[in-house]
C-alpha cells in the first residue's frame, strides 16, 4: 500500500487551507476586533460613495466637495463650518476620539451594483468604518443593505424615497434628508392656497422607487385636500423626451401637472411641458399650473429660464437665513467659491452628525453609534430643531416649499423659499402605510 | 382625433431626428462600408457646438457694483457680455438670443473637421477589419468624446433656448397648436436632407460618389480617386449628425449623454430602411417615430402597457421577418 502524501501535494493543501481560512474577512474582520473595521491607529476612514461618473456626476462632486470640507473642520482646519453652531459640542477639532481623519471615495455611478462594489472595496480594502454618500434611492437601499451585513455604518446622503427609511430600513443606516411623504405634506398646504381646492392634477411619474412613493405622496396629500388625480403616467426612466406624454395633458381635462421626475428626467419633462405652452395655458377655467415636488439648485440650473414660477420642495437652500447655513455658505463658499447645494449640505451633516455621535459614544462601535444617533435631538445644522427618531432613523426637521424665482439676481439665486412647513406638520406615525412593510432590525457591528 | 394628429406631429419631429442621425449612418455604411457607433457622439458634439457658440457670445467682462452683494455678503461682480458692449445692448441681446441656429455656420465647418480627422486618424485603419471591430472602436470612440464633453461642460443638462420669436406654440392645424420650434426642427430636417440628396443626385461629385456606392472597383478603375471622396462623405456624415444635433439643444438641453440616447434607435432605424439606403433611413425614421408616438396614445398604452417603450423593436422584428432587407434595402448589402 502506497502512501500518496508528498511533500508538494501537503504544501498545496496547506496553501489551500491557509486562503480559505483567511478569505472571508471582511465580515468578520480580526477576531481581535470587537466590530469591523475597529481604528487601531492614530487615524480612522470614512468612505465617500458619491456618482463621480454618470448623470447626477455635478451633484456627486458638490458632494465630495462637502465631505472634504467636512473632514477639514472634524480636523480642525478653516473656520470650523456648522461645528461652530451645532448644538452638540462634543466635537472638538482633533478628529473623532482623537484620530485624524482620512477618507477615501468611491463612484457610485448611479448604479446599484457598481456603488455596493465601491462600498464593499472601501470597507474590504480601504477599512472605512462609515459609509456615506449617494444622489439616487435605488442606491442608497442598496449600500444601506451591504453595510447592515458588513457592519459598518451608513450615513445615506440625497435619498427621498419613502422605502429608504420605509420598507428597506435597517437598524445600520441614517437619513437625513426628507423623503417624498414630507415633501407632499410640504406642498400641499402651499398648493391649496395657491391654487385651491378644486384642481385636477395629472401625474408623470418616474418609474422606479423613488417615484412611485413620491407620486402616491403627492396624490395622498392633494386629494385628501379636494384635488382629485385623473392620470398618472409612468416614464420609463431613460426617458429623453417627454414630448409623446405631455402632448396629451392639455386635453386630458386636468389644470394642473406633476412632474414627479428628478435630474435630466425632470430638466426634460419641465422643458417640454413648457414647450407646449402648459405653463401659460387655461383648462377649466384656470391657470394651468405645473408642480415639481423635489427641487434641487443644479437641476433648477439646467431647467433654466423654465423654472420660473414652479413651485416644489427643497430639503435646505442657501439663502437660509440661520447661524447655521449662514456658517455652512460662508465657508463652502469661501473655499469654492460658490454656494453649496442641499446635496452637499445634508452630506456634510451626516458626516458631523456620524462624529458627533462617536464622540458622544466613546466609541466607534456601529451599536454605540446607532445608541447615540436614536432619538438624537439637535439643532444649528441649518434646518431648526431636529430628531433623529429611533424607530425609522429617518430625521424629522422643517421642510422648505420653494418656488423658482422670477428675476434671479445670479446665477445662484433660482428658487426662492415661499414657505418654511414646520416639522410637527412633516411628522408622520412610524407604523404609517407608506413606510410600512420592512423591519428595523438590531444593529450590526461586524465581528 | 386632435390627440391623434398631435401624437403624429410629434412623431414627425421625433422622426426628423431619426432620419438625420440614421441618413449619416447610412451614408458611412453606403460609402466607407463601416458601422459607425460613434454617430451618436456626432450628433451630441452637435449639440455642444451650440452650447459652445451660446458661451462664446455670453463671455463677459465684470464690474463690482456696490449697491449690490454677492451670496457671501461681498460687493457682487456685475456680468456684461462683450457683444453687447460691441454691438449696443439691443444687438448684443439679438445676437445672444439667436445663438443656436448662428451655431449652424459655426458647427459646419467643425464636424467636417472632425469627420476627418475621425476618419482619416482612426477609422481608415479599420476598413478591412470585421464589423465587430469596427463597432467596438468606434463605440469605444464614441465614450472618448462623451467623457471628454463631460469634462469641459459636466453631467448636468445645458439648456440652448430658442431664440424668442421662434419659441412658445403655433397653431399649425385650426385648433391643433404645436410648439413653434418644434415645427422648424421638421422643416430644418427636410431641408438637410433635400440637401444631401440634391448633392449626390445633381452634382458630379455627387454622381462620383454614388457610382462608388455601387461598385467601388469599377470607379478606381477609371482613375478616380473614390478614397478621397468617400472620406469627404464621412464629413458630410458628420456635418449631418452635428446639425441635428445644434438644433435639437432647444428641444431637450444638450448632455453628453444625448448621442447615446439616439445611438442604438438610429441603428434600428437604419436597419430597417435597410442598410446602405438612402431613401430607406429617411423613410423608416419619420415612420418609427410616428410608430412611437401613436403608442404613447392613452388607449393604447392602457390596453397594452409599455407598447410605446418596445414598438420600435416590434416593428424591426417584423420588417426583418418579413423583409430581411429591410423597407428599401438593396441585395448583397450586409448579407
Amino acid at each position: 500500500m502506497s502512501n500518496n502524501l508528498t511533500r508538494r501535494g501537503v504544501l498545496k493543501s496547506g496553501a489551500v487551507a491557509g486562503a480559505g481560512v483567511a478569505l472571508p474577512t471582511i465580515f468578520t474582520a480580526s477576531s481581535a476586533s470587537a466590530f469591523t473595521n475597529e481604528p487601531t491607529g492614530s487615524n480612522v476612514v470614512l468612505g465617500f460613495n458619491v456618482p463621480q461618473t454618470g448623470p447626477y456626476a455635478d451633484e456627486g462632486a458638490d458632494e465630495l466637495r462637502a465631505y472634504e470640507l467636512a473632514v477639514e473642520h472634524l480636523n480642525g482646519g478653516g473656520d470650523g463650518g456648522m461645528m461652530g453652531t451645532f448644538s452638540s459640542k462634543a466635537l472638538d477639532g482633533t478628529g473623532i476620539l482623537g484620530k485624524k481623519v482620512d477618507y477615501v471615495t468611491g463612484d457610485t455611478q448611479t448604479k446599484s451594483d457598481a456603488a455596493r462594489a465601491s462600498a464593499k472595496s472601501m470597507i474590504e480594502k480601504d477599512g472605512a468604518i462609515m459609509i456615506t454618500g449617494g444622489s439616487s434611492s435605488g442606491v442608497a437601499v442598496a449600500v444601506q443593505g451591504l453595510c447592515q451585513e458588513a457592519g459598518v455604518i451608513f450615513m445615506a446622503g440625497l435619498t427621498h424615497s419613502n422605502d429608504t427609511t420605509g420598507k428597506d430600513k435597517k437598524a445600520n443606516g441614517f437619513r437625513h434628508f426628507f423623503n417624498g411623504y414630507m415633501s407632499a405634506a410640504a406642498l400641499a398646504p402651499v398648493l391649496k392656497n395657491l391654487y385651491g381646492t378644486d384642481r385636477k392634477a395629472y401625474h408623470l411619474t418616474a418609474d422606479y422607487t423613488w417615484g412611485w412613493t413620491q407620486q402616491e405622496s403627492i396624490a395622498a396629500a392633494t386629494e385628501a385636500m379636494g384635488w382629485e388625480t385623473v392620470n398618472n403616467v409612468l416614464t420609463p426612466l431613460a426617458a429623453t423626451d417627454f414630448s409623446s406624454y405631455i402632448a396629451p395633458v392639455k386635453d386630458s381635462g386636468a389644470d394642473v401637472l406633476v412632474l414627479n421626475h428628478y435630474g435630466g428626467n425632470m430638466v426634460n419633462s419641465l422643458t417640454n411641458a413648457v414647450q407646449f405652452g402648459l405653463r401659460n395655458a387655461q383648462a377649466n377655467g384656470k391657470n394651468f399650473e405645473i408642480v415639481v415636488p423635489l427641487f434641487s439648485r443644479l437641476m433648477a440650473r439646467g431647467a433654466g429660464e423654465n423654472i420660473k414660477g414652479i413651485v416644489g420642495s427643497t430639503n435646505w437652500h442657501w439663502s437660509l437665513q440661520d447661524e447655521g447655513s449662514k456658517a455652512f455658505v460662508k465657508s463652502f463658499g469661501t473655499k469654492y467659491g460658490f454656494p453649496p447645494s442641499q446635496a452637499a449640505h445634508t452630506c456634510y451633516v451626516q458626516t458631523l452628525l456620524y462624529a458627533d455621535a462617536v464622540q458622544r459614544a466613546g466609541s466607534f462601535n456601529p451599536c454605540a453609534v446607532v445608541e447615540a444617533l436614536e432619538g438624537f435631538e439637535f439643532d444649528g445644522m441649518g434646518n431648526g430643531p431636529t430628531l433623529y427618531r429611533a424607530e425609522d432613523h429617518q430625521c424629522f426637521k422643517d421642510v422648505l416649499v420653494v418656488k423658482g424665482k422670477e428675476n434671479p439676481t445670479s446665477e445662484f439665486d433660482l428658487l426662492e423659499v415661499v414657505e418654511v412647513t414646520p416639522a410637527s406638520q412633516v411628522t408622520y406615525a412610524p407604523d404609517h402605510p407608506m413606510f410600512a412593510g420592512g423591519a428595523l432590525g438590531t444593529c450590526n457591528p461586524g465581528a | 382625433m386632435d390627440a391623434i394628429i398631435l401624437q403624429i406631429l410629434n412623431g414627425l419631429d421625433k422622426g426628423s431626428a431619426y432620419a438625420l442621425i440614421a441618413l449619416g449612418l447610412t451614408l458611412i455604411f453606403g460609402t466607407l462600408g463601416v458601422v459607425n457607433f460613434a454617430h451618436g457622439a456626432l450628433f451630441m458634439i452637435g449639440a455642444f457646438c451650440a452650447v459652445t457658440l451660446q458661451r462664446l457670445f455670453n463671455l463677459s467682462y465684470e464690474t463690482i457694483d456696490p449697491t449690490k452683494t454677492d451670496f457671501l455678503g461681498n460687493p457682487a461682480k456685475v456680468k456684461t457680455p462683450y457683444v453687447e458692449s460691441w454691438f449696443g445692448p439691443e444687438t448684443g441681446a439679438a445676437i445672444i438670443d439667436w445663438s443656436v441656429p448662428l451655431a449652424i455656420l459655426f458647427a459646419i465647418p467643425i464636424m467636417l473637421l472632425i469627420g476627418y480627422v475621425m476618419e482619416r486618424g482612426l477609422i481608415k485603419h479599420f476598413y478591412k477589419r470585421p464589423h465587430a471591430d469596427q463597432i467596438l472602436v468606434t463605440f469605444g470612440l464614441a465614450i472618448v468624446l462623451q467623457e471628454i464633453i463631460k469634462y469641459f461642460y459636466g453631467a448636468n443638462p445645458i439648456q440652448t433656448p430658442a431664440p424668442e420669436a421662434l419659441s412658445g406654440i403655433v397653431e399649425v392645424l385650426p385648433g391643433i397648436f404645436y410648439p413653434a420650434w418644434r415645427v422648424v426642427y421638421f422643416c430644418f430636417s427636410l431641408v438637410v436632407i433635400g440637401g444631401v440628396f440634391a448633392f449626390l443626385q445633381f452634382t458630379t461629385f455627387g454622381m462620383v460618389v454614388r457610382a462608388g456606392m455601387a461598385d467601388r472597383e469599377t470607379v478606381g478603375l477609371l482613375g478616380i480617386d473614390i478614397d478621397k471622396r468617400f472620406t469627404l462623405m464621412f464629413g458630410l456624415a458628420a456635418s449631418v449628425a452635428g446639425l441635428a444635433g445644434v438644433m435639437y439643444g432647444p428641444i431637450n438641453a444638450p448632455n453628453y449623454h444625448m448621442g447615446m440616447d439616439f445611438l442604438v434607435l438610429s441603428f434600428v432605424v437604419v436597419v430597417v430602411g435597410g442598410m446602405g439606403s438612402l431613401p430607406g433611413a429617411v423613410l423608416a425614421g419619420f415612420l418609427l417615430g410616428v410608430l412611437e408616438s401613436l403608442a404613447s396614445l392613452e388607449a393604447v398604452i392602457s390596453a397594452i402597457p409599455g407598447i410605446n417603450q418596445i414598438i420600435i423593436y416590434l416593428v424591426a422584428i417584423v420588417i426583418l421577418l418579413t423583409r430581411p432587407r429591410g423597407l428599401m434595402g438593396r441585395k448583397g448589402v450586409m448579407e
